[in-house]
């Protein structure tokens, strides 16, 4: 039975390029794929575009070009990624410029498009996911709003013998079920194949953390050489069992333990995956190791794909402000907490509005919260963090000031002020149906 | 004991939905967890972080339960004021939830 290699390069916008190198180099792999776009990435890509329309695609997309384009067509290794982001359509153009000046001719870069859908979805009301809001409470607000495609563009675009496949919002697994798609002609109501191929491709798309990445807790779960830690591949059969793995010689392990914590990752029901292909089963799944940094995944399953595509919209919701101070040595911690009583003050002394007001210390109750903060020894140094969220960029601005006056109006011995203020593009979604979204296949040749 | 002596945990965030993996170092001390990890007592155990519900899905096979925090990130990780603001850190948080002794094992495997 035929079998088809995939790596995974990249499983978020800034990961590490050299583990992509290696897999590219002697991965002996058919695809290689990069996952680069979080949710709230392509509103910010968007705004770039905005100031400049050849801009909006990932800011790394020519560093990770300039290291994998020559050994993958050495290898007759073809790429998908998501790194197209706001500008599918220019960054294809870009990464056939970086091939031209390689002397690379004759490598056909496919972009996909057709994910955005910002116009539209400003003239809508539709109830938001997770929130009781509407779209239309935003509407004035948004900066992007792009539907999650599946895996039928990239197909036709492998069909139309692209090397090269760039993508603006593309679901993460559909970047690597298209090409199991594609070389199998698995069909499109094939659910059972759908959800396996899934589940392969929600393994990887995060890269290294099924690798053993995400993993290490010293004297519990040891994994060896993460600063070499290797990428994943999947060696992937025609009926769509497979075997996940990494390069021999590179940091990291593969293991069941791996595998299990990787395949609930971001998941909630297991028996219902939703994608838009395939609603996938993971609840049957099963991983036994068939040899070092070796495992074999199989029982995962699906059902028909919904009518519906999720919709993620980036949008302005205001701004925040935030400050931060050390103290140290015996005492610290009254110390900060003295500093937090007074900012807080302070912020109500000079108006400062916020909608919203956070009060950490870090190290102690930074993340733990009300009863999960233990009673242990004291600590010997405390970090104070003030965060508020308000309507003004100069309201925003006023919290870090205030946090930095602790220097000569504080308690004693702090140090380290730290601040910011910032925009928030925040990100909400919600659902439309597939007949709306019309995605689009356009090439580069060089 | 902790929980941290039986299991290992991975969290996840969508939108202002968090998950959080429990898989047992030994298969077989699935039933065990099963029985004293439940949706109540990791809500109460995050009753200051959590806002919403906690559902929890089975998976024998793999030796895991996933548990689905509701409202539980602050607005979620594009808003959220929290250091932390995906939450990943709330599942080592939930490794030192309290579980009865087992005194057949214990630390890892």
């Amino acid at each position: 039975m035929r079998t088809i290699r995939i790596g995974a390069g990249a499983g978020y916008s800034g990961d590490r390029i050299e583990p992509a190198v290696e897999l590219a180099e002697r991965g002996r792999l058919d695809y290689l794929v990069f996952e680069c776009l979080a949710e709230r990435t392509i509103a910010l890509a968007q705004q770039a575009r905005q100031k400049d329309p050849d801009a909006g695609f990932d800011s790394l997309l020519a560093e990770r070009f300039n290291a994998v384009l020559r050994p993958c067509v050495a290898n007759k290794v073809a790429i998908i990624t998501n790194m197209g982001a706001a500008n599918p359509i220019g960054a294809a153009r870009a990464a056939a410029g970086i091939a031209r000046d390689m002397g690379i001719s004759g490598l056909k870069i496919a972009a996909v498009s057709g994910d955005d859908v910002t116009h539209a979805m400003r003239r809508r009301d539709l109830p938001l996911i997770e929130t009781q809001g509407r779209l239309a409470d935003i509407a004035g607000r948004i900066v992007s709003a792009n539907a999650y495609l599946g895996a039928e563009p990239i197909v036709a675009a492998l069909a139309g013998g692209a090397d090269v496949v760039i993508t603006g919002r593309v679901s993460d697994p559909a970047l690597f079920l298209a090409p199991l798609v594609h070389e199998f002609h698995w069909a499109w109501d094939d659910w059972d194949r759908l959800g396996k191929g899934t589940v392969v491709g929600h393994l990887l798309e995060c890269a290294g953390q099924i690798t053993g990445g995400y993993f290490a807790d010293p004297g519990y779960k040891d994994v060896p050489d993460l600063a070499r830690l290797g990428f994943p591949l999947a060696e992937v059969r025609e009926d769509g069992a497979a075997v996940i793995g990494k390069l021999p010689g590179t940091g990291g392990t593969v293991s069941v333990q791996t595998c299990k914590e990787q395949l609930l990752y971001e998941l909630h029901d297991p028996a219902r995956y939703y994608q838009p292909d395939v609603v996938a089963d993971f609840s049957k799944v099963q991983f036994d190791q068939v040899g070092p940094d070796r495992v074999a995944v199989s029982g995962g399953t699906g059902r028909p794909r919904p009518d519906a595509l999720k919709v993620t919209i980036g949008y302005c919701d205001g701004y925040v402000g935030e400050g931060q101070f050390s103290y140290a040595g015996a005492g610290a911690l009254a110390r900060a907490r003295l500093a937090l009583e007074i900012v807080a003050e302070r912020l109500r002394l000079t108006g400062v509005v916020t909608t919203e007001l956070r009060l950490d210390i870090i190290g102690v109750d930074s993340v733990h919260r009300g009863a999960l903060v233990g009673s242990g020894p004291e600590p010997q140094e405390a970090r104070i963090r003030m965060i508020g969220r308000t309507a003004t960029l100069k309201d925003a601005v006023r919290i870090g000031n205030e946090v930095e006056t602790l220097w000569l109006n504080g308690p004693a011995g702090g140090g380290g002020a730290w601040k910011s203020a910032r925009e928030v593009i925040a990100a909400v979604s919600t659902l439309i149906p597939r007949f709306e979204v019309e995605a689009r296949v356009t090439y580069e040749v060089t | 004991m902790k929980l941290r002596e039986l299991a290992h945990a991975r969290a996840g965030d969508k939108g202002n939905v968090s998950n959080i993996s429990v898989i047992a170092h030994e298969v077989g001390d699935y039933a065990f967890l099963a029985e004293h990890v439940t949706a109540a007592r990791v809500q109460a155990h995050f009753a200051d972080i959590v806002k919403g519900a906690v559902e929890r899905y089975e998976l024998p096979a793999l030796g895991a339960l996933n548990f689905v925090l509701h409202e539980a990130l602050g607005g979620g990780v594009t808003r959220s004021l929290s250091l932390d603001p995906h939450g990943k850190s709330l599942s080592s948080c939930l490794l030192e939830l309290e579980i009865p002794d087992r005194q057949e094992r214990r630390g890892p495997p």
